[in-house]
């Protein structure tokens, strides 16, 4: 009874007498729910254009920081190190169509899904062999100070607010280079059906490597603002598990779903961390995000965006 | 002689076993059946036809629970199963087969077939872990069951290839096999002679001849191939924009005005 | 040559339809069943606890989860989950009920397990695919989670550990530490003999056609009477019935005491996937084999460059060993998608021609 209390009543109660703190958590969840759409969109991304869910994401995460700290530990400043960044990412794509999706073309997703897995190990294994297993810091001239809001009611990080507006900054030029530019079209066009793309002249490799390209610098961005957050360490690989339930809110296939999903899974977990955690003994964050999505699921099954499917015989 | 109407295999025609009541069907704007009523007789070969989406297959789709209709009513053995679940159309004894072939492609001819069994069979979980005694039994007689269609389909040296592999023609008649092995009172066919040949269209139609007359399985069938509804079925209904525009026998229908107006692309003035 | 099946006519449907039709088959099972009980005669101690142990509580996990995943087509990433509630259901079982049959107790966890996987294997109703895959990553996590947070899953233990009460059968110390390596093989031997018979049984009869029917087109399936929410959930009770089982199992006879990292995601659940995907999908010896061949490749790994001369640090050699392990991840899935289990029936074609191929 009691314990029931203090998860159905007590923090409902406490969010009403400390608005601020609700307020401060739901801003603080906004901004970890950028990044955690950031992660979601290459997800997206990929998903969209070769039927592929690759697991690997949270891996070229961690390889791009790792790439990026570890140049620029060799005495490489941050823009050198940024384009030979950029430059491994792209030909990382080259390399992963070229020894991997060429080859499992027409393979069932399960396949494709456990090929990534693969990838994910040949990343995590590759990236520390090259750069070594140890916690980095990466510096790269964010201010990190906090400063207050509304009367000093609200405490926010000046770090927070730049990776929130890098991250939003990026969700937006990728949205509109989708509905956009010929690029995008070819890219959705392959999303929705391989053959009937390849039948109109949209060369399937190019697109390819074009994707896995873009998903490359999507986890460069999302490595650099976790990294200099937190430290380039293995851990940034985990963000990719973040990231999935992201996937089942929004629909593996919308990039408008990544985006309100990486913010309703943002904000969902600080404000349940914050309010519900104490009683349940804490750490919450690692499962909560994914009950959270499995609930929603129940109701709808194709997501937040998804379209809702009728099935023919 | 007995009494009543026959079918042409002489197979006497029985009592109405469904009841098609103004049904309607919409998905979102679009209406797929609009107030079709129909009745099927024991073992009569029903045929519906009409162009294409004229509604057929939903209209399938309606009497085996796969869709259900907004409004309307079907019963079946005096039951309303307008509302029912497709696995409670199978247990009261309705089977069909689809228009894209629905196989279980990573299976066995002989184990797609015996899947049509599955609700024959009532031995529990641990008798068939152990595979022994009573399940054993079960397994070996619903065996002999599947072969005997297999032998009907003479389809016997396919038995064991996983029907994945197996030939569009082939694949038709193992559909087929499958909704036979569980000895159907109604048996739905969704073009069964569509992308055939003549002689694979030949032996579908004497498969089909044979069912009704053999088991006496009351058959309604959806097909494009107006030589073959006019020969073996009774009694046709014509679907055209969800709206059924004529119910007879095959003469009744061919003399019908609306219905070669539809067919022939007349203008509706 | 010697491997020809001419001349052995089915006279019946039962023999027909036997899980081992061609005589050499059957004779070559036989022996190695009794190979298999006679290692730990031969095995030495790092070999048994090590290796073999191992390889028998991953197997029978494997053959759990093809049955979800190769038979009834339902992705599950929360392996590792229901392998942690047997174990935990066991030992609460056997430190709370003094004087419990062992057996009993594994048993009964498996029971536990299945009941959280029919629970988990809800959502499969309404979803399918990758999003079920990622529903049961909720499994994983929450589970392993709670068995952390609330101690009075490990008896309020401060270690935070679970460890394997000495349990006897027949009068013979099978499980905890101070049990010798051979009865423990033997009992997990033993379990994954009877386990990998039932599921064979399981898979060839009505239940397994519709666990097939659903996973191959689902709609059909419903279509010809088959429940599918019945037929998916039976499909989460056996499959983590099994892994309960093995996961009792582990830390009862391989493992000694553990705590909830035994049981992650890359541990276990990812392990176990690759087993089934490279042993393949839908076949009991194909996991059997997938299991042999995960364990294995680590091992040669880490014993190889000694071997050779090699002198590598710890370091290094662990993410060698990641990147040669998911080099032959990819390069498998490329060029033998189906595991295993198909590379067996090619080489048993090639075997009934030699010497003579045409």
């Amino acid at each position: 009874m009691e314990f029931l209390e203090s998860i159905l009543v007590t923090p409902f109660i406490e969010i009403w007498e400390s608005p601020y703190y609700f307020i401060e958590l739901v801003l603080v969840g906004l901004s970890t729910g950028v990044l955690y759409s950031l992660v979601a969109l290459g997800f997206v991304l990929i998903f969209k254009a070769s039927g592929m869910f690759n697991f690997a994401q949270g891996a070229m995460v961690l390889f791009a920081a790792l790439t990026l700290v570890g140049l620029m530990e060799h005495g490489l400043p941050l823009w050198a190190a940024l384009i030979l960044s950029v430059a491994t990412m792209v030909g990382l794509a080259f390399l992963v169509e070229r020894f991997m999706l060429r080859h499992l073309v027409n393979q069932e997703g399960l396949i494709l899904f456990m090929a990534t897995i693969g990838l994910n190990f040949i990343l995590e294994g590759t990236g520390q062999l090259m750069w070594g297993s140890d916690v980095k810091r990466l510096e790269i001239g964010i201010p990190d100070q906090p400063f207050d809001i509304l009367g000093g009611k609200v405490l926010l990080n000046t770090f927070d607010v730049t990776a929130a507006f890098i991250g939003a900054l990026l969700v937006i030029t990728l949205a509109v280079f989708f509905q956009k530019t010929p690029m995008g079209r070819a890219l959705r066009a392959v999303a929705d059906d391989h053959q009937a793309a390849l039948s109109v002249g949209i060369p399937l490799k190019t697109i390819w490597i074009a994707v896995w390209t873009i998903a490359g610098i999507v986890a460069l961005v999302a490595g650099i603002v976790w990294g200099a957050k937190s430290g380039v360490q293995f851990s940034l690989s985990l963000i990719a598990l973040k990231a999935l339930p992201v996937l089942i809110l929004g629909g593996f296939t919308s990039v408008p779903g990544a985006i309100v999903g990486g913010l309703i899974i943002g904000v969902g977990e600080k404000v349940a961390e914050g309010f519900w955690g104490p009683a349940l003994g804490g750490a919450i964050e690692n499962w909560f995000a994914y009950m959270l999505a499995l609930a929603f699921l129940v109701f709808r099954p194709q997501g937040l965006f998804g379209e809702k499917i009728i099935e023919r015989v | 002689m007995p009494d009543g109407p026959q079918t042409p295999t002489g197979r006497v025609i029985g009592d109405v076993i469904m009841k098609v009541e103004n049904v309607s069907l919409s998905f979102g704007g679009v209406r797929a059946l609009d107030n079709v009523s129909f009745d099927v007789r024991e073992h009569e070969i029903l045929a519906i036809i009409g162009p294409n989406g004229a509604g057929k297959s939903s209209m399938l789709n309606c009497i085996n629970g796969f869709y259900h209709p907004q409004e309307g009513a079907i019963t079946y053995k005096g039951k309303r199963r307008d509302t029912a679940k497709p696995y409670e159309a199978a247990e009261e004894g309705i089977a069909r087969t689809f228009q894209n072939i629905a196989l279980f492609k990573g299976m066995s001819t002989l184990d797609n077939i015996m899947t049509g069994r599955g609700l024959k069979m009532k031995r529990n979980l641990f008798w068939q872990a152990l595979y022994y005694g009573p399940a054993l039994k079960e397994e070996l007689e619903h065996r002999a069951k599947a072969e005997e269609v297999i032998d009907f389909l003479e389809i016997e040296a396919i038995r064991k290839t996983p029907v994945g592999r197996l030939p569009y023609g082939l694949q038709k008649r193992v559909e087929l096999g499958r909704a036979l092995a569980a000895e159907p009172d109604l048996l739905l066919l969704d073009e069964p002679m569509a992308g055939m040949n003549h002689e694979e269209k030949e032996d579908m139609v004497r498969y089909i001849l044979d069912v009704n007359d053999e088991y006496g399985t009351t058959i309604v069938l959806i097909e494009h191939d107006m030589s073959v509804v006019m020969d073996i079925s009774d009694r046709v209904v014509v679907l055209d924009y969800g709206k059924k525009l004529a119910a007879g026998t095959p003469d009744e229908v061919k003399r019908n005005q609306d219905v070669i107006d539809a067919y022939l692309g007349v203008s509706h003035d | 040559m010697f491997y020809r099946e001419a001349g052995q006519f089915k006279t019946t449907y039962q023999d027909d339809q036997a899980v081992f039709p061609v005589l050499q088959d059957k004779a070559a099972v036989f022996l190695l069943i009794l190979v298999a009980y006679a290692v730990p005669f031969v095995a030495d101690e790092y070999w048994l606890q090590a290796i073999f142990i191992q390889f028998l509580v991953f197997a029978l996990m494997a053959i759990g989860l093809n049955i979800l995943m190769g038979y009834a087509g339902q992705v599950s990433l929360g392996t590792g989950a229901f392998a942690a509630v047997g174990a935990y259901a066991c030992y609460k079982l056997t430190t709370n009920i003094e004087g419990m049959n062992i057996i009993v107790a594994i048993l009964l966890s498996g029971g536990c397990a299945a009941a959280v996987g029919v629970v988990f294997g809800l959502p499969s109703l309404r979803i399918k695919g990758f999003y079920l895959a990622v529903a049961t990553l909720a499994a994983q996590f929450f589970i392993l989670w709670l068995f952390n947070k609330v101690g009075w899953f490990y008896n309020n233990n401060p270690s935070g550990t679970i460890t394997a009460p000495p349990r006897e059968l027949f009068g013979v110390l099978i499980t905890g530490p101070s049990a010798s390596p051979e009865a423990r093989y033997i009992v997990c031997l033993t379990f994954l003999i009877v386990f990998a018979w039932f599921a064979k049984n399981l898979v060839r009869g009505r239940i397994g056609r519709n666990w097939m029917a659903i996973r191959d087109m689902d709609i059909a399936a419903e279509i010809i009477g088959i429940r599918p929410l019945q037929t998916k959930l039976l499909a989460f009770a056996i499959s983590s019935f099994y892994c309960g089982v093995a996961g009792a199992l582990m830390i009862f006879c391989w493992l000694g005491s553990a705590e909830t990292e035994a049981f992650d995601l890359v541990n276990v659940s990812f392990r176990v996937l690759f087993m089934i995907i490279i042993g393949g999908l839908g076949s009991i010896g194909g996991s059997i084999m997938g299991a042999a061949f995960i364990i294995l490749v680590p091992i040669f790994l880490t014993n190889f460059p000694p071997m050779v001369g090699l002198d590598i640090s710890t370091a290094l050699q662990k993410h060698l060993e990641e990147i040669i392990f998911g080099v032959m991840i990819v390069f498998f899935l490329i060029v033998e998608p189906e595991g295993f289990a198909r590379l067996w029936q090619i080489l048993r074609e090639k075997l009934r021609k030699w010497p003579f191929p045409y």
